[in-house]
């Protein structure tokens, strides 16, 4: 029954509930992008540094431990409230794992492979772009899916910073402890998670050159 | 920090409470685990279900799960506690199951050998071998039940996301500092003490 108010709900608040959607799938959407120009860049220029490379993942490991309400929240006193300041939290929620993906990745690139390709008279650059990075790419994208579902979950608490999203439905609902319109908060984000994790999960597949794939 | 001085009984209350509901929920998730991963470790169905059920549970968002649990259980504690440990079976039972998977057939094949049952040899050789692994998982476990633990404050649970959600509603920063900067304090502190008894066990059985 709860689910027929839900959908109820939204039928009668169709703007409300869209508008929410857009800004969850916005925020998320460049929170990740985002992560992901300021992360993957990182961790090829630290490639050949070995030592800057265990700095950098060492402090991503201390950024992945922080409470994502923690970082929202700290973020507030600082840059205020509203859309940006979000988008700046869940961006520093997003690069831990993408660094720490790709730093591992580029590191574990077999020396032979690189070595032939050095052998067959490409440049440092032709070799981080046609082998290193295409090998290590599965493993770079397992790091972006995670990602993408702390981005998701991390937007829903972006409510409480004014950030908007579909979070805004659930502590509405709490707040009045209207059980539908919890509901229509929170369902959409649950799908919205496992939609980014689906979605990013084939893209890792499709990603991994031919040869590397699972038979 | 004036308001730190004249309020640490409260910050410490609150600390407390973070602990205990987090301590409570990683026992119960680690006792769930411990027999799922069992089992997983066994059966190839069973891990690769036990995955995906836990998976999906794990990929829920915190306050999403929170709030779709107020119809069934209400708010307080009890949700809390739910929500935390269905976020944290992934991680165990992953790691309980790949741990004892890892331990080699030759070793349990000379227990056998020596003419240990299937509960000795689970009990003295698989499980103690496994003991670097399965501590990782309670690692990861606890510092995503602290993180969570900080929104269950929303719900009536406590713990010190209580002083960052009245430091939000009442716009007054420094308990949103001293709540948060704790709360990330106390997830750092789990993160290292685990992780070096995690190194202490890995020297111990290599």
């Amino acid at each position: 029954m709860l689910l027929v108010e839900a959908w109820q709900f939204i039928v009668a608040h169709p703007a409300r509930f869209f508008g929410a959607l857009y800004i969850h799938v916005a925020l998320s959407a460049a929170a990740l992008g985002l992560a992901i120009a300021i992360a993957v860049p990182t961790g090829v220029l630290l490639a050949d540094k070995a030592r800057a490379t265990l700095l950098a993942i060492t402090a991503a490991n201390i950024g992945r431990t922080l409470p994502s309400l923690a970082v929202l929240a700290l973020v507030m006193p600082i840059l205020g409230t509203g859309f940006m300041p979000s988008l700046f939290a869940l961006t520093l929620l997003a690069l831990p794992p993408i660094l720490i993906n790709t730093c591992t990745a580029l590191r574990q690139v077999d020396p032979d492979m690189v070595d032939a390709a050095r052998g067959m008279g490409m440049t440092r650059a032709q070799i981080m772009r046609r082998v290193e990075l295409p090998v290590a790419m599965p493993v770079i994208f397992a790091g972006i899916r995670t990602a993408s579902v702390q981005v998701v979950s991390g937007a829903v608490l972006a409510a409480y910073i004014g950030g908007g999203g579909l979070g805004d439905f659930i502590t509405a609902g709490i707040a009045m402890m209207a059980m539908p319109q919890l509901l229509v908060g929170a369902i959409p984000a649950t799908l919205l998670a496992i939609g980014a994790d689906r979605l990013f999960g084939y893209l890792q597949h499709a990603l991994t050159p031919l040869g590397m794939r699972p038979r | 920090m004036k308001w730190l001085r004249n309020n640490w009984d409260q910050v410490l209350t609150a600390l407390g409470e973070h602990i205990v509901i987090s301590f409570t929920s990683v026992a119960i998730a680690f006792a769930l685990s411990l027999a799922i991963g069992i089992w997983a470790a066994r059966s190839e169905r069973a891990f690769r279900w036990s995955l995906a059920v836990s998976g999906f549970l794990y990929t829920i968002p915190t306050l999403a799960f929170l709030a779709l649990l107020i119809p069934i259980v209400g708010l307080g504690k009890t949700n809390a506690i739910i929500c935390m440990v269905a976020f944290s079976l992934m991680i165990m039972i992953r790691n309980v199951a790949t741990g004892l998977r890892e331990v080699p057939a030759e070793v349990i094949d000379a227990a056998r050998g020596m003419g240990m049952r299937r509960g000795e040899i689970l009990a003295r050789i698989e499980l103690p071998m496994a003991l670097p692994v399965i501590v990782a998982g309670l690692r990861i476990a606890t510092v995503t039940v602290i993180s969570v633990a900080v929104v269950a404050a929303y719900i009536n649970a406590g713990g010190l996301g209580t002083l960052i959600f009245s430091g939000i509603s009442n716009d007054f920063a420094p308990k949103i500092w001293v709540g948060a900067l704790t709360a990330c304090a106390l997830a750092v502190a789990a993160d290292l003490g685990l992780a070096s008894v995690e190194r202490w066990l890995r020297r111990r059985t290599a």
